[in-house]
């Protein structure tokens, strides 16, 4: 029989505790590169609503996890991703790309953005406005990806087709943020519980 | 021909989320399944970097946090290789970034408390992009073996911790590289956390003397595969294209 000549993708190993050194070592404790990268998601030009997004990860006993390094990826306001593939231009200086990483003390985490629009799903869908999220830490062995979405775009998240996909409707309520105002500014909870009671639903994409 | 979505992840390639050898999965792993989605614009995107995001230098480990004149002590090396997919396609302009312990197995982390001491001339991290061809190199010194808290005398082999973008947030990646012929490889709860002997070797780079710098560095070939990307034969295409 003939071969199929595919690679296979390079096995993932944990981040673990030090990943703060490559990815983000000015919280290591040490100054090196003169531009850290993924601290400004949305740029100064962005149009749409400012807000912060916040949380900590829980882990199956219930405690905070202090080494997690979080990235997020999303649109901007038109629902547009900044990357040659998706049609559309996104404003000077959008990236929609973050990275994020826990207070060592406490767990919290928290990126200030701007709330993406709804965007192409497939088949002619749209989806809801959301947040695309990927987290590693020490202990976990693949990185974990996840989606944020709004508690105020109920309506939207009802028709979202991946939030449908959830054969356990309780389940949804792990991906749904929640809006508070803080001097006068939304910020969205976003707690993640990797194991245990709600248990934050994780996509393998 | 456009490229399309990526071709499934092999779960069975990669280390499960739990296992009980490395401890610390025990209460970071998932007990439910992840839902499988088939790629939309959230996944087949992902952030662009270009040469105005990091600095020239930022490859050379052996230079970078260096005072001026001196470097770190440790076997000097080239780590080398290219980003390529499972096509076999080299992946042109991407992200790679990677942080190690120095020689002496110590990494230059605040959380960092092993008895060997931190390395005044040594950062321990490094990123570049590669070039047209998916080729990239790091220059830097041999990592040191480190003991580590798992059962009481676990060590971890000496590694490189490398870190990869793509073209696509699905192809997202975070790895070690390790080193031919290490014999601490072989007993290492996390390396073994990857249950295909195949997989493993994947993440253990030998010696490449065709790359060496005679009398300056020795080299090590680090070859990185990403997921791959289903052509378009037919026009399926994802809705928004
Ligand atoms: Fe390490």
């Amino acid at each position: 029989m003939q071969k199929l000549d595919y690679l296979k993708e390079t096995p993932s190993q944990t981040a673990g505790p030090y990943v703060h050194i490559g990815l983000a070592p000015g919280a290591a404790g040490f100054d090196i590169y003169a531009r850290e990268l993924g601290w400004d998601i949305a740029g100064p030009n962005a149009r749409g609503e400012r807000i912060r997004v916040e949380g900590v990860v829980i882990d199956g006993t219930g405690s905070p996890i202090k080494d997690v390094m979080l990235e997020a990826w999303q649109a901007n306001a038109d629902g547009i991703y900044a990357h040659p593939e998706h049609p559309g231009e996104v404003e000077e200086g959008f990236r929609g790309w973050g990275r994020v990483i826990t207070d060592f003390e406490t767990g919290e985490w928290g990126f200030d953005t701007v709330k993406p629009g709804p965007v192409p799903g497939r088949s002619g869908s749209l989806m809801a406005p959301h947040i695309n999220l990927w987290i590693v830490a020490r202990g976990i062995n693949l990185g974990l990806n996840t989606r944020v979405y709004f508690g105020d775009e109920a309506e939207a998240n009802a028709d979202d087709p991946v939030l449908n996909l959830i054969e356990w409707e309780r389940r949804r309520q792990t991906l749904i943020a929640h809006r508070v105002e803080r001097d006068g500014q939304a910020v969205y909870r976003f707690d993640i519980k990797v194991q245990g009671e709600d248990e934050t639903v994780f996509f393998d994409i | 021909m456009k490229p399309g979505e990526f071709y499934q992840r092999d779960r069975r390639w990669h280390p499960p989320a739990l296992d009980r050898d490395y401890k610390t999965s025990v209460t970071r792993s998932p007990q439910y399944a992840p839902i499988s989605l088939q790629n939309s614009m959230s996944e087949i995107t992902g952030p662009v970097f270009g040469h105005g995001d990091i600095a020239p230098g930022d490859n050379d480990l052996i230079l970078n946090y260096a005072q001026s004149g001196e470097s770190p002590i440790g076997e000097r090396i080239i780590v080398h290789g290219r980003v390529l997919d499972e096509n076999a396609r080299p992946v042109p302009n991407t992200l790679v970034e990677i942080w190690q312990a120095n020689a002496g197995g110590r990494y230059r982390h605040k959380k960092d408390t092993y008895l060997a001491p931190i390395d005044p001339n040594f950062g321990g991290c490094g990123r570049v992009l590669s070039d047209e061809n998916g080729y990239y190199f790091f220059r830097t010194v041999k990592p040191g073996a480190y003991p580590w808290r798992n059962w009481v005398n676990d060590w971890r082999p000496a590694h490189i911790h490398v870190s990869v973008f793509g073209s696509g947030f699905a192809q997202r990646l975070i790895t070690q590289m390790y080193f031919e012929g290490d014999p601490l490889i072989a007993t290492c709860p996390i390396v073994n956390t990857i249950k295909d002997k195949a997989a493993i070797g994947q993440l253990i780079t030998p010696l490449d003397r065709n790359a060496t710098i005679p009398l300056d560095a020795i080299a090590y070939k680090f070859d990185i595969v990403l997921r791959g990307r289903r052509s378009t034969l037919f026009e399926n295409r994802l809705e928004g294209n």
